[in-house]
């Protein structure tokens, strides 16, 4: 890779692993990220975004693998990663009984900025929170809460955000303020690694990546995701979908049948078994079949029962 | 129709829930306990270690406490009254010094408890039937030191006589022993007791302060954040102590202020070095308290370990006790608590108006102490969640 290619990545790590008690939690896990991307780390419960994103920012240290983030080592540069890299936690982890300013003001301060108190000021009218700004941190709703801590976490002008969950258990007017709020940052060059659950964050990001039981199983565009899938879906609309359901689930061909409303995802990895499980159904009357792009929700599902079926 | 509904209106089912209920929590809490092993050693491990630690270290009325002897003159008879003093088993000569000056300055810093002289001509002065004076000076800022070892002087003379009989008369004795309790004539334990209790006070408090600070972190999540920005352990430890150092100096300013205008405790030496190495020892103590949070898991073992360092440095400290009347491997394991040298340097110097030098030893063990537990705390305080 040449010099100016390496400064247009952020993140470039190769064959990351972390064990905790004897469980291997992230396995041989390489990834690159560009430089103003916003990459969205999407995988169940437990499947070691968590701590694939504190291996970045030198909160762990890797049992195996290597790699940089910013241009710096992670094993050995890790105070210099720390300046300049934001990390909001997914618990709430500033500190509750300092009002929303002490908050920020302490941050603006351990990073020595100039103007810890200007800095504070201009972030609370930023983030929206004019009149609150006294309010303890520990009293704000949820949605509020989140945003104070995007707000600490890009105070210090850092190159790149690590979010894990941020809009976890945040309703959906506040999840949208946050998101444009990132698209805002990314814009003006901030790279933003963001850890989420949500499908429809999922496709507001450039790149994102799949991760369950601490592989990485799948990375690119959200088109590119769905097109390597290979996954073959039918959409079903009609009377009676619950039978359905019960008697493809099962059959040869047939990876997964999804209820969306009130229609039913029929997706499969092998398209021809698949066409020849559903044959005794295609032609009934009251069935209406129309073959669709698999949604990234197809796709990661059939990722994560493939992935359960190989590592446990 | 529900269960719910009918156990709420039975009174012998209200009854058995009551008992259901605490004994799901009951069930619980023993779970959380036994999880927590480092917690539960400490329960079984500080009461029998404790026991046996005081058990065999507090003695009430100690023996074979160090007393320096100034010898004017050589003489048998002056030997057997010295003899007589070390049978009591009161009295170690540890040391012999030339002259009056070295003789105060062991007592000013604490180094002997008593001091013997024995003046020139004295066996002449006896035999004459002068009846001279021996002088004993002992450190009486702790009477209950002093006092057993001070009311055996008056057998001294029978039995140093016992052996060499000089006179004929039984009535008067050839001798007289002018026992001194300096820094503390009257004998009264409070001038010896406040002092104390100003080191004990900011043992305890100080400690505390600083021993949740850590774990306090830990447990609200908010280490995760603090760990993620660039700061060092060493400024986490300098950033949590120095408040506490000035909230510590108000506290010993109320201390040492109700002592001196309730308790007429004087002030015999200089106010300045009292305040300057009263905050030294503050910060020893928040030093100590900050490396315990480092060391503990949770809150409830940082508070037990407060716990377990408060009480030997009540009973061997020489607040409750006398330190000198304590076995040697006490005395070294007392050594090892700041409130030890604290004690000695508030009581010489509202006591007896000793000076830095007479204290230095001390001052060098608290700086000493600091330095080891900040070394500890930087070392054990952990940089990544691993």
């Amino acid at each position: 890779m040449t010099g100016a290619a390496r400064a247009e990545i952020a993140i470039d790590v190769r064959g990351l692993t972390k064990s905790f008690g004897g469980r291997e939690v992230v396995h041989d896990l390489s990834m690159q990220v560009r430089r103003g991307s916003i990459y969205g780390f999407l995988g169940p419960n437990g499947s070691g975004k968590t701590t694939t994103i504190r291996m970045l920012c030198g909160l762990l240290t890797p049992d195996g693998g290597e790699g940089t983030c910013l241009g710096f080592d992670i094993r050995r540069d890790a105070d210099k990663i720390k300046r300049r890299v934001g990390y909001m936690t997914q618990r709430f982890s500033l500190y509750q009984d300092l009002s929303v300013r002490e908050n920020l003001e302490f941050v603006a301060r351990l990073y020595g900025m100039a103007d810890p108190q200007g800095a504070a000021r201009d972030m609370v009218r930023r983030l929206g929170l004019a009149g609150r700004e006294r309010q303890l941190a520990g009293e704000l709703s949820g949605g509020w809460k989140q945003r104070l801590a995007l707000g600490a976490c890009t105070l210090p002008n850092p190159q790149l955000l690590l979010l894990d969950e941020p809009t976890a258990g945040v309703d959906p007017k506040a999840r949208r303020d946050f998101w444009n709020e990132i698209h805002a940052l990314a814009g003006e060059g901030l790279t933003v690694l963001v850890s989420t659950h949500y499908m429809d964050e999922a496709e507001r990001c450039h790149e994102i990546a799949y991760i369950a039981y601490g592989h990485l199983l799948a990375h690119g565009s959200v088109s590119e995701v769905i097109a390597q899938s290979a996954l073959t879906t039918y959409t079903v609309s009609g009377a009676d979908l619950r039978e359905l359901t019960t008697s493809l689930a099962g059959k040869p061909g047939v990876d997964m049948v999804a209820p969306f409303g009130t229609s039913l995802h029929v997706s499969g990895r092998d398209r021809r078994a698949l066409d020849v499980a559903i044959a005794p159904w295609r032609d009934k009357a009251d069935l209406r079949w129309e073959e669709a792009a698999p949604s990234l929700e197809d796709v990661f599902i059939d990722l994560m029962n493939r992935s359960r079926d190989n590592f446990q | 129709m529900s269960t719910r509904g009918r156990l709420d209106h039975s009174a012998p089912e209200r009854w058995f829930g009551f008992w259901r209920r605490t004994y799901a929590m009951l069930v619980k809490e023993f779970i959380q306990l036994r999880r927590d092993r480092v917690s539960f050693a400490m329960i079984v491990m500080i009461p029998v270690m404790q026991l046996m630690l005081f058990g065999y270290a507090i003695n009430t009325t100690p023996r074979h406490l160090p007393a320096a002897v100034l010898l004017q003159e050589d003489s048998d008879l002056g030997r057997s009254i010295l003899k007589a003093m070390e049978n009591t088993a009161y009295f170690r000569f540890t040391r012999e010094v030339g002259s009056v000056a070295e003789f105060d300055d062991l007592l000013l810093s604490g180094k002997v408890l008593f001091g013997v002289e024995i003046p020139r001509g004295f066996e002449r002065a006896v035999r004459r039937g002068d009846r001279p004076a021996l002088l004993v000076a002992a450190d009486a800022t702790d009477p209950v030191a002093a006092s057993s070892a001070l009311s055996s002087l008056g057998m001294i003379v029978q039995t140093a006589l016992a052996h060499d009989l000089y006179t004929g008369n039984p009535v008067t004795t050839p001798f007289e022993i002018r026992a001194h309790a300096r820094y503390n004539p009257a004998a009264s334990s409070r001038l010896n007791i406040v002092p104390g209790l100003v080191g004990t006070i900011l043992t305890m408090t100080m400690l505390i302060f600083t021993a949740l600070s850590v774990t306090r972190e830990i447990e609200r999540g908010t280490m995760e954040s603090l760990l993620s920005m660039p700061i060092k352990p060493v400024e986490v430890m300098l950033g949590k102590i120095i408040p506490y150092v000035m909230v510590g100096f108000l506290q010993a300013t109320i201390i040492i202020g109700i002592g001196v205008l309730l308790f007429g405790v004087p002030i015999m030496g200089s106010l300045l070095l009292l305040a300057l190495l009263s905050t030294l020892f503050i910060a020893t103590n928040l030093s100590i308290g900050y490396t315990f949070s480092t060391l503990a898991q949770n809150q409830l073992q940082a508070m037990q370990l407060s716990m377990m360092f408060f009480l030997p440095s009540i009973l061997l400290s020489g607040f409750m006790f006398p330190f000198l009347g304590m076995p040697q491997w006490a005395q070294i394991l007392g050594e090892c608590l700041p409130l030890t040298h604290y004690l000695r340097i508030v009581r010489a110097i509202m006591l007896k108006g000793s000076t830095l030098q007479n204290l230095q030893h001390d001052t060098i063990a608290l700086v000493g102490l600091m330095l080891f537990a900040m070394t500890v705390a930087v070392f054990r305080f952990r940089r990544t969640l691993d």
